[in-house]
């Protein structure tokens, strides 16, 4: 199962609701994916085995080192920029 | 599963903050003034922002103002503040800011059924200009649909 990690400073909050809309951005596009919310401090671990990242631009920089793919999300509420960024990482 | 119950107090509207921080502080004031944080619980909101910078504003005009859990949150809540002139956070696509929830949690787990309801209402793109608009306590509990208690 693909594992993708949403990321936030605080791991509580912002990365909750960018997992709860990128469930639903899968499931408008009917792909599966499991989905975690994680904070900055602790992404090297929890993405360890994931293959996308999703998180604001703000904190692309406090990500670092990865293999997993990162998708930047400008309006964590817009479902439709959501499925086409996950669209797009997904193909 | 609705949201936590929002009285008048946590609601603080047409506010002037100054700046972000100054804001942040509202939003900080008004979880403290609906019973569920003490009043440090503002500093570590505008820790948050000052290490990780300016990703709590998740989308245009909406910052969500938050920290970890920890001993200054009473009991989880949330407390909504719009400001009459919008702020900057120095977000590259969602500045300015006129709208901020302010979320206090007690743990990592419980946070995630009242995130999951924030997300119905605003993934309606109208309801952030609404709750910029809106006139009374009892407008912005109905766009949110919250209740004043439990």
């Amino acid at each position: 199962m693909m594992h993708i990690v949403a990321i936030c400073g605080a791991g509580v909050g912002t990365s909750g609701i960018l997992k709860v809309n990128a469930e639903r951005a899968l499931a408008r596009l009917g792909r599966e994916a499991t989905v975690t919310a994680s904070d900055a401090a602790s992404v090297q671990t929890a993405a360890a085995d994931a293959q996308i990242i999703l998180t604001s631009p703000e904190l692309v920089h406090a990500i670092g080192k990865t293999y997993a793919e990162i998708i930047v999300v400008n309006n964590y509420f817009d479902l439709d920029e959501l499925a086409e960024k996950l669209e797009e990482a997904l193909s | 599963m609705p949201l936590p119950p929002l009285p008048d107090a946590a609601i603080n509207l047409h506010a002037g903050a100054g700046d972000w921080r100054g804001a942040v502080r509202l939003a900080g004031d008004a979880l403290t003034e609906g019973g569920f944080t003490t009043e440090a619980y503002a500093d570590r909101m505008i820790e948050v922002i000052e290490e990780f910078g300016a990703y709590v504003v998740i989308a245009p005009g909406l910052a969500l103002a938050h920290a970890r859990p920890g001993p200054d949150v009473l009991r989880s809540g949330i407390a909504v503040v719009t400001l009459a002139e919008p702020v900057v956070f120095g977000h590259p696509h969602n500045d300015p800011v006129n709208v901020l929830i302010g979320l206090a949690v007690t743990g990592t787990e419980e946070h995630v059924t009242t995130v999951a309801e924030l997300a119905n209402v605003f993934n309606n793109a109208d309801s952030i200009p609404a709750l910029a608009a809106a006139p009374t306590a009892e407008r912005v509990r109905e766009i949110l649909g919250a209740r004043a208690a439990e």
